[in-house]
């Protein structure tokens, strides 16, 4: 019996997709001579300055507590958005006023600056939970538009089939939208991410919450801290990557869940 | 009871494709619809269906009655198994009645891999004991054995006209053989 052979979904193309350790050697190097040849660290601190203060930080206690701070309020407000974004674009899908009324609204906030945002929420709420609205503001347009797609671009010759089978409304949800919307989920979890990331420590910069990682960075910006600033940066991007592995491990976990019986 | 269409119209755009077309479908029998490419075989199956209005006449004996059907594309849910495209369709089905179908068509090493990684031949069977595994009155066929090779066609077709049986079925085909093998009417369109 002859079988096909696999075909491979968006998240298994997207496995391998990692640097080359060359590729990070040189950029390294590269930053190591700049910095030498600069030869102030108050401008462009050094990769080995770098590390050794990140070796510094992971023993301080603040280190640790503004990670968290700021984690959970950037992955509440990313998690916030990913439920109202789909119950939003479930009800533009069916409904289209639904649709008429939201779209000015998700464009508004797609193309509002983050400065912008930022003291607007600084108006209407404590600088404590900065980052969470923004993370939902930030994250909740690129979801629902994307979540959007994916309901309309389902097959509609699978819907017929649906029809004619009269397959209830949650096996529906089940076996034909779920799989088609979730590799425009995927691609949108996996840019949302990133965003409410850079957004988040932004605004928590302009607003500097009390023991937040903006905080931390507008410490070093006002002390000239350059080391310091570089290694809050490669824990802010470190921390961002590793969650988006985790996301991205758990989508492909409910990927093959699905495929199971 | 059978299946009656009346006056039956239906254009698209500038082309009519059936103007005052009547026609009968009796009842617990298989009735196959032939014609040249372009004479509105699959346009008139789609109506039937209840998946392609149509502009004036009227149909009788399709109301309360559960339809199932053999679509020209195979039109499987890729991401599952055979099985569950099976067990989609009829919720009573068990796991071990569905994997016995797909065995009686030479479907069983296949029978938890997703569908998506099946050849045409064997998709189009999927297809077809879809249908079968439905609860239905009346049975839709789109040129249903069309990809099968001759030797899985005839396997198939065997199953096939054990399992419909006493049904009512429609079937669009182009194979002159096909409704003999069928034991079936022919409903000629021009």
């Amino acid at each position: 019996m002859r079988t096909l052979p696999p075909k491979k979904s968006c998240y298994e193309k997207n496995r391998g997709r990692s640097f080359a350790i060359w590729a990070i050697l040189f950029w390294i190097a590269l930053w190591q001579i700049a910095s030498m040849l600069i030869g102030k660290e108050m401008l462009l601190a050094s990769p080995v300055s770098v590390v050794l203060k990140l070796w510094q930080l992971l023993f301080t206690g603040g280190f640790w507590s503004s990670i968290f701070f700021t984690f959970l309020r950037i992955m509440s407000g990313f998690f916030i958005a990913l439920g109202l974004a789909m119950c939003f674009a479930a009800l533009a899908a069916r409904y289209r006023p639904a649709r008429e009324l939201l779209a000015p609204l998700m464009a508004v906030l797609k193309s509002t600056p983050v400065a912008s945002i930022t003291i607007l929420i600084l108006i209407w709420v404590s600088s404590r939970n900065l980052s969470l609205f923004m993370g939902i503001i930030m994250v909740m347009p690129v979801m629902y538009l994307n979540i959007l797609t994916g309901i309309e671009n389902t097959d509609k010759k699978l819907l017929q089939m649906a029809d004619v089978f009269e397959i209830p409304p949650l096996r529906r949800l089940r076996y034909l939208y779920i799989p088609q919307v979730l590799p425009y989920f995927s691609s949108a979890c996996k840019i949302s991410l990133g965003l409410c990331w850079k957004a988040g420590v932004a605004a928590e910069v302009i607003g500097t919450p009390t023991g937040s990682i903006g905080e931390k960075l507008y410490q070093a910006k006002i002390y000239l801290e350059t080391p310091e600033l570089f290694a809050w940066t490669l824990t802010i991007i470190a921390v961002s990557t590793l969650f988006e592995r985790v996301m991205m491990l758990a989508l492909r976990g409910v990927t093959r869940r699905l495929e199971e019986e | 009871m059978g299946i009656g269409v009346r006056n039956l119209t239906k254009h698209f755009g500038e082309k009519m494709v059936f103007e005052d077309f009547t026609c009968f479908f009796p009842a617990g029998e298989t009735t196959c619809i032939m014609g040249p490419s372009g004479c509105g075989k699959t346009t008139l199956l789609m109506i039937l269906m209840g998946l392609l209005p149509y502009d004036g006449g009227s149909i009788s004996g399709l109301q309360e009655k559960r339809r199932s059907a053999v679509f020209q594309e195979d039109r499987l849910c890729d991401n599952v198994s055979a099985v569950t495209n099976l067990r989609l369709v009829n919720k009573g089905l068990s796991k071990e009645e569905a994997a016995a179908m797909l065995a009686a068509l030479g479907l069983s090493d296949e029978l938890h891999k997703p569908v998506r990684q099946f050849s045409g031949g064997m998709r189009q069977r999927v297809s077809i004991l879809r249908a079968l595994a439905a609860p239905y009155d009346v049975l839709f066929l789109d040129e249903p054995f069309h990809g099968l090779d001759a030797n899985t066609k005839q396997l198939t077709m065997r199953y096939f006209q054990e399992k419909i049986r006493g049904k009512t079925v429609i079937c669009v085909t182009h194979d002159e053989s096909e409704p003999k093998l069928l034991g079936g009417h022919i409903l000629r369109l021009s």
